[in-house]
């Protein structure tokens, strides 16, 4: 009778556990949960012999069994724990505990009318119809293991819905936290964010860590940009040095519309991003910056695809890279240009500084066009400090650490000055100079 | 202050600088000068501790102690100075940034507390006027797009906030209209203290009219052929480098 249960039966026990909780899913749910599950059962994680998943190993995760968490509102941290993570923006703030809504924690506001901010799992029940039409309906689910496990367990998430024309003119902070008190966990938030025609919002996805334990985030955001709707989005993960991390962000975009994306990944021991962008109908544009700031053995990867498939859209992608210790960074941008995609511009650069001979970057442009009449360009760059810079500063009074701090600095200045919600820029760049002077501390020493 | 002696450093085991012997007391003003690759920047280099030098015979004393073994930021620290002939352009660090960090790097190393940010803008706005630059200069990144004369001023700033003991001027008066070097200039004067000094590496007489040395060398070779008084500036500036080459040569047939 006893045999040694592999991580996949975790899931699968898992999964069966949620459906003899007998957890008020509706059919349509249910359906989407089954065929996923089986899904899962049937490719498991991704391999390296995957094109897409060539340079990330996440054998470390599969070889985890990270048991799902099922129960609703965990203990969780206590309020103080999170002062650090907080903005000083009045907008609402939701919190989930390992991927659970924390009604305790959160402080929703009250919104404009119109405007639904709230927990996946209450949404399935106040506002069903809006969740049927789009819940993991954007996007393949089926596309990976981690997709598929995420759509299996579909409960419980951000739930953001923007009546036409609505404003929000607070960023919405949706803060992810990861409190493990023992064993591994599952954390599995599912977010969905719905703005319709001319709506207008600002949404911070913010994922952090209070202890330093091993654990698993697999998210999955879904957006939806309604005609001429404006979403600044912004997901910044900062998991523990021992997390792992997956996040899969499918956003569509109608007529006109315009998304913006900021995309810092500083933690993590693995953290892998794919953001996929699809133009629906013309006029629509999209920005996407990205920073990752890496070090000791840290992974991390982003894959982008941004799906031109009508014409007279626009998309311009900046990703900056910082590598120290022997980390590992991997950029993949795809752009697709579909045949009737005429009028296409779409700009894409990737930077990378390298501050130590054994971390290492793979960048990989890819640009599949199929349209002529196309703007497009790519450009990819992987380089160390100027030696020249390092002496001028040097020459100044600054020791050698704090001068490839604030030349390092230098070179991320431009994508943190592109964030707009000025305390989270503050934020990220008082981390950043921090580091500045945590180094020179460490010099005086 | 500055004891040069018998000094020699340069690139990839070949020798620049081959014997340079140079003494410079607090409060005076050296002027070297000499022809293009005479080794004149080498010098100024090596003495802030530029790491492509290598120095292989002779010390430097500074103040007591031996410059040679101490990193760049040290020199910095104990009140070395040198205006780059070329500044580098550092994008996405703000000039003022960079001036804060430097100033305060220096101060809390001399015992000083740390300027706050209003302390810093007020010692900002007073030094900035000394350079003739405004506000604005200040919140661009450091030399990005700055033309050669805002460069050369941006250097002077620096120097004026960072009040050096020793400051090295490597041919800060290179490419300058008149306006600039008259700045540029009253900058360095204004250093002038009893307390401090002043090497002035130049290519040309033409800041000399503005800045009286105390002495002049001229660098030949790797090698001071002559010193004088401020008078022989005026007498290079009239006769050119060749006759004092071949003058040199002259005295020291066994150079190569």
């Amino acid at each position: 009778m006893s045999m040694v249960a592999t991580p996949k039966d975790t899931y699968l026990a898992g999964f069966a556990a949620l459906e003899r909780a007998g957890t008020a899913a509706p059919a349509w749910l249910h359906r989407i949960r089954r065929s996923a599950i089986d899904r899962f059962a049937e490719i498991g994680f991704p391999t390296v012999r995957l094109e897409d998943w060539k340079y990330t190993n996440v054998a470390a995760i599969a070889a985890i069994a990270f048991p799902p968490v099922l129960a609703e509102a965990p203990a969780g941290p206590g309020a103080e724990a999170l002062e650090p993570f907080a903005f000083a923006t009045p907008g609402p703030r939701l919190v989930f505990v390992n991927g659970r809504y924390s009604a305790k924690l959160s402080s929703p506001a009250s919104p404009p009318s119109g405007v639904r901010v709230t927990s996946l799992a209450e949404a399935l029940v106040t506002d069903a119809a809006a969740v049927e039409r789009h819940l993991a309906r954007h996007g393949d689910w089926a596309r990976n293991g981690f997709t598929a496990l995420s759509a299996a367990f579909a409960q419980d998430g951000a739930f953001v819905h923007l009546a036409p024309g609505t404003r929000v003119e607070e960023p919405i902070h949706l803060l992810f936290v990861a409190a493990v008190p023992a064993a591994p966990v599952l954390s599995q938030p599912r977010n969905l964010v719905v703005a319709e025609r001319e709506s207008r919002a600002t949404i911070v996805e913010h994922y952090v860590a209070v202890g330093d334990d091993t654990y698993l985030t697999n998210a999955v955001t879904e957006v939806v940009a309604g005609e001429g709707a404006i979403v600044e989005h912004y997901r910044v993960q900062q998991e523990s040095r021992r997390g792992f991390h997956v996040g899969t962000t499918e956003v569509r975009q109608a007529r006109d519309s315009r998304f913006t994306s900021g995309s810092v990944s500083l933690g993590g021991r693995l953290a892998r991003h794919d953001l996929n962008v699809r133009f629906d109908a013309e006029g629509a544009s999209c920005e996407l910056d990205g920073l990752y700031v890496v070090g000791d053995r840290q992974h991390v990867d982003n894959h982008t695809l941004i799906d031109h498939a009508r014409p007279r859209c626009t998309s311009r992608q900046l990703y900056k890279g910082v590598l120290d210790g022997a980390s590992r960074a991997v950029f993949n941008g795809r752009v697709i240009v579909r045949p009737d995609a005429q009028r296409t511009d779409a700009h894409q650069t990737n930077k990378n500084l390298l501050l130590s001979e054994s971390a290492e970057v793979d960048t990989k442009p890819q640009l599949e066009i199929f349209a002529d009449d196309v703007k497009c360009t790519h450009g990819a760059a992987v380089g160390r400090l100027g030696e020249d810079a390092v002496f001028y500063l040097r020459s100044r009074g600054l020791g050698e650490t704090a001068a490839r701090t604030l030349l390092t600095y230098g070179f991320v200045s431009d994508v943190l000055a592109r964030i707009a919600v000025e305390p989270l820029r503050a934020r990220l760049d008082a981390l950043l100079m921090a580091r500045l002077r945590d180094a020179r501390a460490k010099e005086t020493r | 202050m500055l004891s040069i002696r018998y000094l020699h450093a340069g690139v990839e085991g070949k020798d620049i600088l081959r014997g340079i012997d140079l003494e410079v007391k607090a409060g005076e003003i050296h002027a070297v000068m000499g022809p293009n690759g005479s080794g004149k920047s080498t010098l100024a280099q090596v003495l802030a501790g530029h790491p492509a030098f290598a120095v292989t015979r002779g010390e430097v004393v500074y103040e007591g102690r031996n410059l040679l073994e101490m990193p760049p930021e040290e020199r910095a620290r104990a009140g070395v100075f040198l205006a780059f002939q070329y500044p580098i352009e550092i994008p996405g660090v703000s000039n003022a940034q960079f001036l804060k960090a430097a100033v305060n790097e220096v101060r809390t190393r001399q015992g000083l507390d740390e300027l706050d940010a209003m302390e810093f803008l007020e010692l900002l706005r007073e030094k900035l006027a000394l350079v003739e630059m405004d506000q604005s200069f200040v919140s661009r990144a450091v030399n990005e797009g700055f033309s050669g004369g805002e460069k050369k001023r941006n250097e002077i700033l620096q120097m004026a906030l960072l009040q050096p003991k020793l400051a090295i001027l490597d041919e800060t008066d290179s490419g300058l209209d008149i306006d600039a070097l008259k700045i540029v200039a009253n900058g360095i004067n204004s250093l002038r203290t009893p307390d401090n000094a002043i090497l002035l590496v130049t290519h040309y007489q033409r800041i000399l009219s503005y800045v009286t040395p105390d002495r002049v060398h001229v660098l030949v070779g790797g090698r001071i052929v002559r010193s004088g008084g401020k008078d022989l500036a005026l007498e290079l500036e009239a006769k050119g480098y060749d006759w004092i080459r071949e003058d040199a040569g002259a005295v020291q047939p066994a150079r190569a």
